[in-house]
């Protein structure tokens, strides 16, 4: 009689699935997952490693391409650390700034994570919606930094620069039409705030869009209920947080829980699911969604009615105006001192972590007071959530692996750093 | 013998009546086949552009004819043809050759000998064959082996896992579809297609979509399932599986089975027009008796009475019609789970077939108008 072995198939790293990078090797019993086995390390760049060798405020750019779906969240936390340490707060404006494009980048995140959790379970469409709404976010990303995802826009001491009176509007081309460009223009004649105003009113209706097509649809709640259960005792020990965490069923958001900026003074709510499956985990992120455009939405009001600086007055912290540059001299010798050799930063070590859209999302900073920090640890939350791979997928079928990978909303430029 | 004689008896035979039956029947073929393979090059492209649509996004819109602005988007299968033609075909190692290259014509070919007994109007069609149901049948279900002996045949793994999921579906869905065809077979007391359209005669209201509307259902979403259509394309999964059986295939070998795919989907539309939608017959017949007139005087009206009248054209419509639903399945709905869609077929479809032939033959035999009345 023949040795009846189980298969083993390798999934990923090219795979359509693999959200990027991720190498599966599963061993299945048919279409039954046996055991999985996530390799990572393919996306490795050494961030961490290359923090160390920089003064402090070039490792920012480093941050957004840790995530590279939630770019602003992960400067957040490493310029909060560099504050931490030296001891300083940003201005309020700034601080609301950070919270607003926080949300943004939530939003960004989340759009993504549906978008590619659709197309995972079949669903095309909805990651075409998604992309269309990521689209003007990006369009708020530009306005600010000037690049659509890689910002570096938030510094140490505050935010690069205030937010535009003028939206950037679509100039005429040969592959736009008058009347398209009319069409797209329409809620840029303003400034920033309005277009991010006109964004939140109109974005939860795209919100009920997407449910529409997917929350009551026989073949998604067929496709994730009950799939990928983790009870709330196993997530706490599996180290798991944000959506995760709360699809869980347990109410843990640094945001409430450890506010920083200004979450305590804006009224929003964390959502929190029952019985921990993805399907529970879907409907979390989308009441996210809903709560991040709340947010949004107050802190557009309270800019609109509070200007004021957006960065620290302390220039060796913070560069100059470009005008007293050009002629005072000792501007001249700070940008040149900020540019080359940094700040040097008190000797400790501090642990900051902020509500990144993926879960805990921390850096670990230490100081031997020189300008470049002694060591960097980054905390990501997508290698916890990796990890409890196998444990969700054993005993779940190949297409559940997907819809897993999906609901746990990986990113590998995190995981590998 | 005259030169004229002499191209007659060799350059000219095929016209001589010995000969000529087969060259007709090859000359009805290509007369087949070639508008059916555009309509396959343009069902990619309206799939494309439709779907487009509700995506709200444009879908193809560049290549063009001799530079004409309008057609934009129109030369787009054509040189999706060019380009898979000219792209090289990978056996892959390990492979087995001649399974690898028999998959994608078995696919085609059955996709394409099943039109054979499909009567296109009261007298068009290539043949006119007793069985035709039986053949359909059987054309169908070949079509399966060159879906499994293209994952078999790959030496991959992905690849035997789609086939694996394939044949399982395909049991499934053809038990539930073969008793759709019962139901009609029951329905019109003929296995010729041409027979059935012909009973179905009298208006909407006469079609067997009405009297078998579960049967109509279960046999379009069988279909849909047969031909690896979302949200029935485990056989695909291209999220899952990446491309399933066809992974391996490269070039020409991966184009003709998306051509016996679409293939399929047209000749799906098509059988469910014949069998419940009344094939060529207007939907129109009938109606101008409510208000007082008369469908013979309707469709004897000058020009618009032959767009009005039985013909062509309406099989064309009933089957671009089910093409859209095929389209915008596609469009909407997340992918089924493999075991689920066993679950699906084997425990509501089967039941469901079941249960209706007994009606249906319950109600042929009490003789219920308007469907089953005898003459």
């Amino acid at each position: 009689m023949p040795e009846i072995r189980n298969m083993t198939l390798n999934f990923g790293p090219q795979h359509p699935a693999a959200h990027g990078v991720l190498r599966l090797v599963l061993e299945m019993d048919g279409e039954v997952i046996e055991r999985a086995d996530p390799h990572i390390g393919l996306l490795h760049r050494g961030t961490e490693k290359l923090a160390e060798s920089k003064p402090y405020n070039q490792s920012i750019g480093y941050m957004d391409r840790l995530d590279y779906v939630s770019m602003m969240c992960n400067e957040h936390a490493y310029v909060m650390a560099i504050e931490k340490l030296l001891g300083i707060a940003p201005p309020r404006r700034a601080q609301y700034i950070r919270v607003m494009f926080d949300e943004i980048t939530r939003l960004l995140n989340h759009l993504l994570w549906l978008g590619c959790h659709g197309l995972d379970i079949g669903a095309m469409t909805v990651f075409i919606y998604c992309f269309r709404e990521r689209e003007d976010l990006m369009d708020c990303y530009e306005a600010v930094s000037g690049t659509r995802m890689h910002a570096t826009y938030y510094r140490p001491g505050g935010v690069y620069r205030d937010l535009p009176a003028q939206m950037p509007q679509y100039q005429p081309s040969r592959f736009r039409s008058e009347a398209e460009i009319r069409r797209l223009n329409e809620d840029r004649q303003g400034s920033v705030l309005d277009f991010i105003e006109s964004f939140t009113s109109r974005f939860p209706a795209c919100i009920d869009e997407y449910e529409i097509l997917l929350t009551d649809n026989r073949i998604w709640k067929q496709r994730t209920v009950g799939i990928g259960v983790v009870s709330p005792e196993r997530a706490l020990q599996l180290g798991f947080t944000g959506a995760m965490l709360r699809g869980s069923g347990i109410e843990w958001d640094l945001r409430k829980k450890q506010p920083y900026e200004v979450y305590d003074e804006l009224d929003f709510d964390i959502p929190v699911g029952i019985n921990g499956d993805c399907y529970d985990r879907y409907l979390v992120r989308m009441e996210e969604m809903r709560q991040s455009n709340r947010i949004i939405r107050q802190c557009v009001d309270w800019l609109r009615a509070n200007p004021g600086p957006v960065i620290l007055d302390d220039h060796k912290l913070a560069p100059p105006p470009r005008e007293a540059m050009k002629g005072d001299m000792e501007s001249l010798i700070h940008h040149f001192k900020l540019f080359t050799e940094g700040y040097c930063v008190p000797e400790g070590e501090v642990y900051v972590a902020v509500e990144h859209p993926k879960g805990e999302f921390g850096i670990y900073l230490i100081s031997d007071g020189a300008n470049k920090p002694y060591r960097v640890k980054i905390r990501p939350p997508g290698f916890t959530h990796l990890a409890s791979m196998n444990e969700m997928a054993r005993g779940h079928m190949l297409a559940d692996v997907v819809a897993i990978i999906g609901s746990q909303d990986i990113v590998f430029g995190e995981i590998d750093r | 013998m005259s030169i004229l004689g002499w191209l007659q008896q060799h350059v000219f035979f095929w016209m001589s009546p010995p000969w000529w039956t087969m060259t007709s029947i090859l000359l009805q073929i290509i007369a087949l086949v070639i508008p059916l393979m555009l309509a396959v090059a343009y069902l990619t492209f309206a799939e494309r552009k439709i779907i487009g649509w509700m995506q709200v996004r444009m879908g193809p819109n560049r290549v063009t004819f001799f530079g004409i602005p309008w057609l934009g988007g129109w030369g787009q299968p054509i040189a999706d043809a060019f380009k898979l033609i000219f792209k090289e075909i990978i056996i892959p190692a390990g492979a087995n050759r001649f399974l690898f290259l028999l998959a994608p014509v078995l696919a085609l070919g059955s996709a394409l000998a099943a039109w054979a007994v499909i009567p296109l109007d009261a007298t068009m069609g290539v043949t006119d064959v007793n069985a035709g149901l039986l053949y359909i049948l059987a054309m169908t279900s070949v079509g399966v082996y060159g879906v499994i002996i293209a994952g078999w045949a790959s030496n991959s793994k992905y690849a035997f896992l789609g086939a694996l999921r394939s044949a399982a579906q395909i049991v499934a869905y053809e038990i539930a579809m073969g008793f759709a065809l019962v139901s009609v077979l029951i329905a019109a007391g003929s296995l010729n297609l041409r027979d059935i359209v012909l009973r179905q005669d009298g208006g909407m209201a006469h079609w067997f979509w009405l009297p078998l509307l579960p049967m109509f259902v279960v046999y379009f979403i069988s279909g849909v399932a047969e031909t690896n259509r979302a949200p029935f394309d485990v056989a695909e999964g291209e999220s899952e599986i990446v491309a399933g059986f066809h992974v391996e295939y490269s070039g020409m070998g991966f184009a003709v089975f998306f051509l016996a795919e679409y293939a399929n989907m047209i000749l799906i539309a098509t059988l469910a027009s014949v069998m419940f939608l009344g094939g060529w017959l207007s939907p129109l017949q009938g109606l101008a008796e409510l208000w007082g007139g008369s469908t013979e005087s309707l469709f004897a009206t000058a020009y618009v009475g032959t767009f009005l009248g039985h013909g062509l054209h309406w099989l064309v419509f009933k089957v671009m019609f089910l093409l859209l639903l095929f389209l915008w399945f596609r469009a909407t709905f997340p992918r089924y789970r493999y075991d689920q869609i066993m679950r699906l077929g084997w425990k509501v479809f089967i039941p469901m077939t079941i249960v209706w032939l007994i009606v249906v033959a319950v109600l042929v035999m009490a003789e219920v108008p308007p469907w089953f009345q005898r003459a």
